[in-house]
């Protein structure tokens, strides 16, 4: 304790910060989104170089993870296969709430150049998706652009419980 | 060589094909021509019925019974000095002879040749595995199944190789749609959420040139962003420039202010 008396309404007030608590869990969650390394195709190396030195994501605490159970973000990277598509919705099962989807590239997006039997015409019809990053592949700028965007999101939600469980169906 | 398509018309027609245009033929040759390869053809003719044989882009073709394929392999690979099959798969001719050509590229490293051994069977005949002269032909048999449903007797493990075990149907048959039949349509939903989520998912949307500025559920206007599902205002809305936090700040972070950054020239500095 002080042993002077402070005057709280002259000395710069009272020592403590006032805000929501909305916008302290969301500036929790947005600013660490850990992602879960999830390169399917070609993306998955513009994802990579994401998180290395030279754009370095780990500045917005995006770090990749390799198990869902500890990450909140999912980034599909890449072209999915329909024999993939049952283990993408199993991951994104496995990984805890709140958690988002940025879906990378015009093969996560629509299926892209894979008009094909074997391939889904985008993650949407499996797991619901936050944030399109159109590109073929887009650039690690362009990714770090999707993050931020994925963060000014984050921050218009309702942090607690109730916050609706995003589901497909 | 080409086929000739006349120019003049070519954005008028651009389907257009000519139909009595026949694809040239890579020119053969006869065996006799290779000493090498008269020789290893008479050694097969010795003991097996060769239906046909000729020299094309330097490699020798030999076609025989479907019954004789691994008797043929083993003669090449034990005594001519064939020891690699470096590929093998099948062809789809059924709709034009109701039959699956089925071809073994023979490589001998000590000779410097290549031999393909090929051999007709019919739709619903299975053929003799070749795995237990050459472990390569363990995927390419179970790939061969997998893409044309041809089944290979006596392999150690048939069973898909690509395609998911649940699959219908075989990919690279003729008959069979490049954009997959209502199976493969929805495999995933079918698999993941059951047949009764057909209704709600939708069918898949193939039509990938589809581009439409005003849906903003679907499409996102780079540089004219509006939130997703809200109604544009005008015909071309105001322009958006990037922002990357909001306008008011963010809760403990620094304001990013555009024009105070810098945009470094010289990598070096």
């Amino acid at each position: 304790m002080a042993q002077h008396q402070v005057n709280y309404s002259q000395d710069n007030g009272l020592p403590v910060a006032l805000t929501t608590i909305d916008k302290v869990v969301n500036w929790g969650r947005s600013n660490s989104l850990w992602a879960l390394t999830y390169g399917l195709a070609c993306c998955g190396i513009e994802m990579m170089a994401s998180g290395a030195s030279r754009y370095d994501f780990d500045r917005y605490g995006t770090i990749f993870r390799s198990s869902p159970r500890q990450s909140e973000l999912m980034i599909v990277a890449g072209t999915l296969t329909k024999k993939h598509a049952e283990f993408i919705k199993r991951l994104y099962d496995q990984m805890a709430e709140p958690r988002w989807v940025i879906s990378m590239g015009s093969c996560a997006n629509t299926g892209g150049m894979f008009n094909t039997y074997a391939t889904v015409q985008g993650v949407d019809r499996v797991i619901p998706v936050d944030l399109y990053l159109p590109g073929c592949a887009p650039r690690p700028e362009t990714l770090q652009y999707a993050v931020m965007m994925l963060q000014k999101k984050i921050r218009k939600e309702k942090a607690g419980n109730a916050q609706r469980p995003k589901r497909l169906l | 060589m080409r086929a000739y398509k006349p120019k003049d018309d070519v954005q008028k027609k651009s389907y257009y094909t000519d139909r009595y245009w026949v694809a040239p033929m890579v020119p053969k040759s006869k065996v006799e021509d290779d000493a090498v390869f008269a020789a290893d053809l008479e050694a097969i003719k010795t003991k097996f019925e060769v239906s046909d044989a000729y020299i094309q882009v330097e490699q020798m073709v030999v076609y025989i019974k479907a019954e004789d394929n691994v008797g043929v392999l083993k003669l090449m690979k034990e005594e001519l000095g064939y020891t690699q099959l470096s590929e093998m798969s099948a062809i789809d001719w059924i709709a034009k002879q109701g039959q699956f050509e089925i071809f073994y590229q023979m490589l001998s490293m000590g000779k410097r040749k290549r031999i393909r051994v090929k051999c007709f069977i019919d739709q619903k005949q299975a053929i003799e595995s070749v795995n237990p002269l050459f472990r390569s032909a363990d995927w390419a048999e179970r790939e061969m199944f997998d893409m044309f449903g041809v089944i290979v007797n006596n392999h150690p493990y048939m069973k898909r190789i690509l395609m998911p075990d649940d699959w219908e149907g075989h990919p690279l048959l003729k008959t069979y749609p490049l954009q997959g039949d209502e199976f493969a349509a929805w495999y995933e939903v079918d698999r993941i959420y059951g047949k009764e989520a057909r209704d709600i998912i939708g069918p898949e949307i193939r039509e990938s040139a589809r581009v439409d500025r005003y849906d903003t559920e679907r499409f996102s206007r780079l540089g004219f962003e509006v939130p997703m599902g809200t109604e544009p205002k005008a015909k071309d809305a105001e322009e958006t420039p990037l922002a990357y936090q909001e306008e008011g700040g963010v809760f403990m972070i620094d304001k990013f202010e555009d024009d105070k950054t810098e945009i470094i020239s010289d990598r070096k500095r």
